[in-house]
C-alpha cells in the first residue's frame, strides 16, 4: 500500500465494484478536464492579441446545435453515472434477508463497542470472516457518529435513536482502519480502530477465544426476565400482549391499520415507547415505558433475544439467495 | 423624461433622488414589500416544515396535546386579527382619499386590536406558565404517554406563536410611526406608500395566524 | 479623457470618493459605492481572520500527532468554516462588486433602497461582532454545520453566540438580495431590456433569488437550535422524541443553495472578464443567462445529497442524486460557452483574464468532482472525507475566490480611479494558482484513501500528502497577501486611470467617469445595443 496509490486497500467484494465506478468517473472527468484545459490553452495562444490596435474580431453569438450537443451529451453520460451509482448503492445498503452474520456496534464519545451474537465483546476492534455476509447494526449512545471503513468503501452515519445497517462480504484477510467520519466532539479523530478480516478457520479459532458473559441471546434472555417481559410476551394467556414467538422479520398489522416490518428499529421503538405502534387487537398503556432505563447495548441484546424467538428454520426460507447471486458475478 | 435636471432637482417632495418619478418609486416599494413577504413565508416555512414532520411522526400525541391549547382565546384572537385587517384596509382607503382624521382613527383602531391580541396572547402564555407547559426542565404534562411529544408540540407552539407575536409587536411599532406621520400631515399630498406597505405587512401577519390557529389549537377537535 | 478639461492636472473632478469627507460621510453613507467599500474592507478583514484559522489548521496537520490540542483544532476548523462561509463567501461578490456595479451596469443612480443597503452593512457588522465575540470567548467546536444533537446538547462552547451571529448576518444577505431584485426589475435605464443586461446582472439576479428564498430558513433553523440549547426540550434530541436528521434537512435546505449564492456571482464576474479580454460578445448569451436561473431553481431540490449516509430513505436519496446531476448541466453549459467565447477572439493576458483562466480550469475540476459526490455509491465512500473538502475548495476558492480576485482587479481602476501594478498582479495570480493546486489537489487523493475530515490527528500514512497540502497553503497565503499590499499602495500612489482602461463595453465603463460621481452618471444613460457589442454590430441579434 504505497502512499501515492490512488486506491486504498480493498477488503470486500464491493470495494472493487466501487473502484470500478470510480475509475469510470475519473476517466470521464479527466477527459472533460483535458478538453476544457486544452481548448482554453489553445484558444488563448492561437487567438492572442498581437498588438493593442488589433481590430475587434467579428462577433459569434452562438450556435444552437452546439448548445444542444453540450447539453444532451453530458446529460446522457450523467445518466450512466446515475444508474450505475444508484444500483451499486442499493446493493451495498440492502442487506440480504437471511444468513447474515449480524454484528452489533454501538458508538459513543469516543469509541466503538462491538458485540457479537456469540457473546464476544470488543472495543475499537471488529473481527469478520471472509466469505460471509456480514451485517452491521449500528447504534449510538449520544451524538451522531459515522462508521467508516475505507477498505470497504462504505460508511454509515450512526444516528442516536435509530438503528442503521449496512452489509458487506469480506474478501481479503488483513487489518483495516475503522474511522468515525461524522464530527462528534473532542476525541473525534481518536474514535477509530481496526477491522480484522480472517479466514473462516481463523475466525472460528478467534471465536473460541472468549465469550465471558454468555452469548447475546443469553444476555438478552436475562434482561427479558429481569424487566419482566417474559410474564406477558411469551406465555401470557390473558391476551394482554402479543406473543413474540415467530414475530421478528415479519410484517405486523397495527391498530391504526398500518403494517410495519418487525425489524430491529420496530422492536427498539416498542421497548422504549410501547404506545407508538401498537399491534392490532391490543390495548395502549399496558406495557411500561422503558425509555431511559435500558442501555443501548442492553437493547441490542434484547433485540437479539427477540430475534432468537423467531428461528430462521420457521421462516419461509430462501437460503443464501443473495449470497449465491453475488458469487455468480 | 429623465435628464440631468431630474437628477439634481426632484420636483416632488417625497420622490427620492435616485428614482425617475413617483410611479417608479411606488412600484419599487411594492415589489420590495412583496419580496420581503416571500422571505417571511420562508422564515415561517421552516417552522411549518418542522411542524409537519413531527405531526406526521406523532399524530395522536399532537391531537391529544392540542386539547391543552386555549381554543376560546385562540378563536377570539382570530376574530380580533381578522377585524384588525379590515380596519387596516379602511385606513389605507382613508389615506387614498386623503381623509386625515379617518386615517388616524382607523390606524389607532388597528393598533388597539393588535394590542388586544397581544394582551390575550399574554394571558395564554401565563396560563401555560402556571400549568408548567413551558418546554424545558420544568415541563410537566398530565399524560405520561405523550410527555416528550407534548413537549415538542409546546416547543413548536411557543416558537411559532412567539415569532408571530414578535411580528405583531413590530407591526404595532410601525402603526405608531404611521400615526405620528399622519398627524404631521405627511400623507396630505396624496403620497401614502408607507400606509399601503405596512398594510401589506399587517395582512401577512394576520394570514400567518390564520394558519397557526387551526394547526395548533384545533387538530384535536377533528372528530 | 480628462486631459482636455481645464485644470485637469491639478483638480480632480468631483466623484463619489472626494464628494464628502469625514467618518460620518462613510458611516452614514447611502451611496451604494461607498457601502460597497465599507463591505469590501470588512469582508477583507474577515477573509484574513478566516485565513489565519486555515493556516493554523494546516500547521497542525503537518504531523500525524498534531501540534494543537483536539479542542483547539476543533475550534479552528469550526471558526474557519463559519467565518469563511457566512462572513466572506456569501457576501463577498454581491455585497462589494455587486453593490458597486449593479446600479451602474443597468444605468441607475443607486440601488432601489439605499438606506436598507446601509442597514444591511450594519446588520452584517453586528452579526460579525456576535461571531467574533464567540471566538474571543473561547470559540465554538461544532463544525460550521452545527449538527444536532452535538451542537444542541453536548458541546460546551459558545454555540448560541455563533448561531446568533449567523442569524443576524442572514438578514444582511436577505436585504442585499431584496435590493438587487427590486433594482434590476424597476430601475433599468431606458433601452436596457432583459436581453441586453450584462451577464453580471443575470448572475446577481439568480443569486438574489436564492438569498431571498433560502436565507430565512437558515435563520429560523438557528433560532430553533438556540432555543433548543436553552430549553433542552428535545426538538432535535432523539432521547426526548426529536429528530436530529430534521436539523440536517433544515440546515442543508439553505446551505446547499448557499453554495450557489457563493458561486453564481463568481460566474457573473467571469462572463464580464472573458468577454472584455477576448473582445467578443459572449457565446450563447441566452444560455449563459438562463443557466443562472436554472441553477438557482435546481439548487433548492438537491440538498438531500448531503444525507446519503444519514439513514434518509434510499428512494429519497435516489431522487436527490438525480437532481444533483441535473444541476451540473447548467454549470457545464456556462464553462463551454466561456471557452467558445475565446474562439477567434482577440485575447490579451491582463491579470483579470489570468484569474478567469484559473477559474475556468479549477471550477471545471470542482464541478466534475461534484459528479462523484452526486453518484451515490461513490459519495458514501468519500463523503465526510478530504475529498469533499477538496471539492468544496476547488469550487469556492478555486472558483469563487479566483473570480473575486479577478473582479477586484478588473474594476479596481473604476473603484479607486487608479491603476494597479500589472507585473506584481500577474505574479500574485500565478502564485495563487500554483499554491491553490498544491494545497487542494492532494486532498482529493487523501479523501479517496479515506482520511476523514475534521481530524486533529491522523494515521501516519497520510502524512506526505498533508505536508504537500500545507506547503501549498503557505504559497497560497503569500499569493493573497501580495495583492493586499500592492492594491493598498496603488489606491494611493498608483497612476491615475483613464475612464476605460480596458476598453471594455458596459455602461459603467463607457458612460460613467472614473471614478464615478455620486449619482454614477452625468447624463441619464440610454441603451441602444446589446451587451458585449465589441464588434460594433448595428443589427441586434435575437438570442437564446
Amino acid at each position: 500500500m504505497g502512499v501515492f496509490s490512488i486506491f486504498p486497500s480493498r477488503a470486500s467484494v464491493a470495494a472493487g465494484e466501487v473502484d470500478a465506478l470510480y475509475t469510470f468517473l475519473l476517466v470521464v472527468g479527466g477527459a472533460m478536464t483535458a478538453i476544457i484545459f486544452a481548448s482554453v490553452f489553445f484558444f488563448a495562444v492561437r487567438y492572442r492579441r498581437k498588438s493593442p490596435n488589433d481590430p475587434a474580431p467579428k462577433a459569434i453569438h452562438g450556435s444552437l446545435p452546439l448548445e444542444i450537443a453540450w447539453t444532451v451529451i453530458p446529460f446522457l453520460v450523467m445518466l450512466v453515472m446515475f444508474a450505475w451509482g444508484t444500483k451499486l448503492y442499493f446493493q451495498n445498503y440492502t442487506p440480504p434477508l437471511h444468513d447474515t452474520l449480524d454484528i452489533y456496534i454501538t458508538g459513543k464519545q469516543w469509541m466503538w463497542k462491538v458485540q457479537y451474537p456469540t457473546g464476544q465483546r470488543e472495543i475499537n476492534e471488529l473481527h469478520v470472516p471472509t466469505g460471509s455476509s456480514v451485517k452491521l447494526i449500528l447504534a449510538s449512545e449520544d451524538v451522531i457518529h459515522s462508521f467508516f471503513v475505507p477498505a470497504l468503501r462504505l460508511k454509515h452515519d450512526v444516528v442516536p435513536g435509530s438503528y442503521q445497517t449496512f452489509w458487506f462480504e469480506p474478501k481479503e484477510p488483513g487489518r483495516y482502519h475503522i474511522f468515525c467520519a461524522e464530527y462528534c466532539g473532542t476525541g473525534h479523530s481518536d474514535m477509530g480502530g481496526w477491522m480484522t478480516v480472517m479466514t473462516p478457520a481463523d475466525y472460528e479459532n478467534w471465536l473460541a477465544g472468549g465469550a465471558n458473559g454468555g452469548s447475546m441471546v443469553e444476555l438478552g434472555g436475562k434482561l427479558f426476565q429481569q424487566y419482566g417481559c417474559v410474564t406477558c410476551h411469551v406465555t401470557d394467556h390473558e391476551g394482554r400482549c402479543p406473543s413474540l414467538l415467530n414475530v421478528f422479520g415479519r410484517p405486523v398489522v397495527l391498530d391504526d391499520g398500518r403494517t410495519v416490518m418487525a425489524d430491529e428499529a420496530y422492536v427498539r421503538e416498542s421497548i422504549l415507547n410501547p404506545n407508538a405502534k401498537v399491534v392490532k387487537g391490543y390495548k395502549h398503556d399496558i406495557m411500561p415505558v422503558f425509555e431511559g432505563q435500558i442501555s443501548e447495548e442492553g437493547l441490542l441484546q434484547l433485540i437479539v433475544y427477540v430475534k432468537s424467538l423467531s428461528p430462521p428454520t420457521a421462516s419461509p426460507a430462501k437460503p443464501a439467495a443473495s449470497a449465491a447471486k453475488r458469487s455468480s458475478k | 423624461m429623465a435628464d440631468s435636471e431630474a437628477i439634481l432637482a426632484p420636483q416632488e417632495p417625497e420622490l427620492r433622488h435616485h428614482f425617475d418619478d413617483s410611479a417608479q418609486q411606488l412600484e419599487a416599494s411594492t415589489l420590495g414589500m412583496w419580496v420581503f413577504l416571500v422571505t417571511e413565508v420562508m422564515f415561517f416555512g421552516g417552522m411549518f416544515g418542522a411542524y409537519i414532520v413531527y405531526r406526521n411522526m406523532y399524530p395522536e400525541a399532537f391531537a391529544s396535546t392540542s386539547h391543552f391549547m386555549n381554543v376560546t382565546i385562540g378563536a377570539i384572537n382570530t376574530g380580533v386579527l381578522i377585524f384588525s385587517s379590515f380596519t387596516m384596509v379602511l385606513a389605507v382607503r382613508s389615506a387614498q382619499l386623503r381623509q386625515k382624521k379617518a386615517l388616524i382613527a382607523f390606524l389607532i383602531l388597528t393598533l388597539i386590536l393588535g394590542c388586544v391580541f397581544l394582551s390575550l396572547k399574554y394571558v395564554e402564555y401565563h396560563e401555560k406558565w402556571v400549568d408548567h407547559h413551558i418546554p424545558g426542565p420544568g415541563f410537566q404534562y398530565a399524560d405520561p404517554r405523550y410527555f416528550h411529544q407534548a413537549q415538542i408540540l409546546f416547543y413548536l407552539y411557543f416558537a411559532m406563536t412567539g415569532m408571530h407575536a414578535i411580528h405583531m409587536i413590530v407591526g404595532a411599532g410601525l402603526l405608531i410611526t404611521l400615526i405620528v406621520m399622519a398627524a404631521r400631515n405627511r400623507f396630505s399630498s396624496g403620497w401614502y406608500t408607507p400606509v399601503e406597505m405596512i398594510g401589506l405587512y399587517w395582512h401577512f401577519v394576520d394570514i400567518v395566524w390564520i394558519f397557526l390557529f387551526p394547526l395548533l389549537y384545533l387538530i384535536g377537535h377533528t372528530q | 479623457m480628462n486631459a482636455t478639461l481645464p485644470f485637469a492636472q491639478t483638480e480632480t473632478p468631483i466623484n463619489y470618493l472626494n464628494a464628502d469627507y469625514g467618518w460620518k460621510s462613510w458611516l452614514f453613507a447611502t451611496d451604494h459605492k461607498r457601502i460597497a467599500l465599507l463591505y469590501l474592507f470588512s469582508i477583507t478583514a474577515f477573509f484574513f481572520v478566516g485565513g489565519a484559522f486555515a493556516v493554523a489548521m494546516r500547521i497542525n496537520l503537518l504531523t500525524p500527532e498534531g501540534i494543537f490540542s483536539h479542542d483547539t483544532y476543533n475550534k479552528l476548523f469550526t471558526m474557519h468554516g463559519i467565518i469563511m462561509v457566512f462572513f466572506f463567501l456569501v457576501p463577498s461578490i454581491p455585497a462589494t462588486l455587486g453593490n458597486f456595479l449593479v446600479p451602474m451596469m443597468i444605468g441607475a443612480r443607486d440601488l432601489a433602497f439605499p438606506r436598507i443597503n446601509l442597514l444591511s452593512w450594519y446588520i452584517y457588522i453586528v452579526g460579525g461582532i456576535f461571531t467574533l465575540t464567540a471566538v474571543f470567548q473561547g470559540g465554538v467546536d461544532t463544525g460550521w454545520t452545527f449538527y444536532a444533537p452535538f451542537s444542541s446538547s453536548y458541546s460546551n462552547t459558545h454555540v448560541i453566540l455563533a448561531a446568533l451571529g449567523i442569524f443576524v448576518s442572514g438578514f444582511s444577505s436577505i436585504l442585499t438580495g431584496l435590493n438587487f431584485i427590486v433594482t434590476i426589475h424597476k430601475m433599468r435605464a431606458p433601452g436596457m431590456t432583459w436581453n441586453r443586461l450584462p451577464l453580471f446582472i443575470w448572475g446577481h439576479y439568480a443569486t438574489s433569488l436564492i438569498q431571498v428564498l433560502g436565507t430565512p430558513v437558515i435563520a429560523i433553523t438557528m433560532v430553533l437550535l438556540g432555543l433548543e440549547r436553552v430549553l433542552h426540550a428535545g426538538i432535535f434530541d432523539p432521547t426526548l422524541g426529536g429528530d436530529p436528521i430534521l436539523f440536517q434537512h433544515l440546515f442543508w435546505f439553505y446551505s446547499h443553495p448557499a453554495v450557489y449564492i457563493m458561486i453564481l456571482p463568481g460566474m457573473a464576474v467571469i462572463s464580464e472578464i472573458v468577454a472584455c479580454f477576448s473582445r467578443k460578445a459572449i457565446f450563447g448569451y441566452g444560455f449563459v443567462a438562463y443557466s443562472s436561473i436554472a441553477i438557482a431553481v435546481f439548487s433548492f431540490i438537491v440538498w438531500g445529497h448531503h444525507l446519503f449516509v444519514s439513514g434518509q430513505s434510499m428512494y429519497a436519496s435516489m431522487v436527490f442524486s438525480f437532481f444533483s446531476f441535473l444541476v451540473a448541466i447548467p454549470s457545464a453549459i456556462k464553462v463551454f460557452n466561456w471557452t467558445a467565447t475565446m474562439y477567434k477572439g482577440s485575447i490579451s493576458y491582463e491579470t483579470p483574464m489570468l484569474y478567469a483562466f484559473g477559474f475556468m480550469g479549477l471550477f471545471t475540476i470542482g464541478g466534475l468532482t461534484g459528479l462523484f459526490l452526486a453518484t451515490m455509491a461513490i459519495d458514501v465512500h468519500v463523503t465526510d472525507t478530504y475529498f469533499v473538502i477538496a471539492h468544496f475548495h476547488y469550487v469556492m476558492v478555486g472558483g469563487m475566490v479566483m473570480a473575486y480576485m479577478g473582479g477586484i482587479h478588473f474594476w479596481f481602476p473604476k473603484i479607486s480611479g487608479r491603476l494597479y501594478p500589472e507585473g506584481w498582479a500577474k505574479f500574485a495570480a500565478l502564485l495563487v494558482f500554483a499554491g491553490f493546486n498544491l494545497t487542494f489537489f492532494p486532498q482529493f487523493i487523501l479523501g479517496y484513501q479515506g482520511m476523514p475530515r475534521r481530524y486533529a490527528h491522523y494515521p501516519p500514512e497520510f502524512q506526505v500528502l498533508n505536508v504537500m497540502s500545507t506547503a501549498g497553503a503557505s504559497i497560497l497565503a503569500l499569493g493573497y497577501l501580495i495583492p493586499m499590499i500592492y492594491l493598498a499602495w496603488a489606491w494611493r500612489y498608483g497612476p491615475k486611470s483613464p475612464q476605460n482602461p480596458w476598453n471594455a463595453k458596459g455602461l459603467e465603463w463607457e458612460q460613467s467617469p472614473t471614478p464615478p460621481p455620486t449619482f454614477n452618471f452625468e447624463h441619464q444613460p440610454v441603451v441602444t445595443e446589446p451587451a458585449y457589442n465589441y464588434s460594433g454590430e448595428e443589427q441586434e441579434v435575437k438570442l437564446g
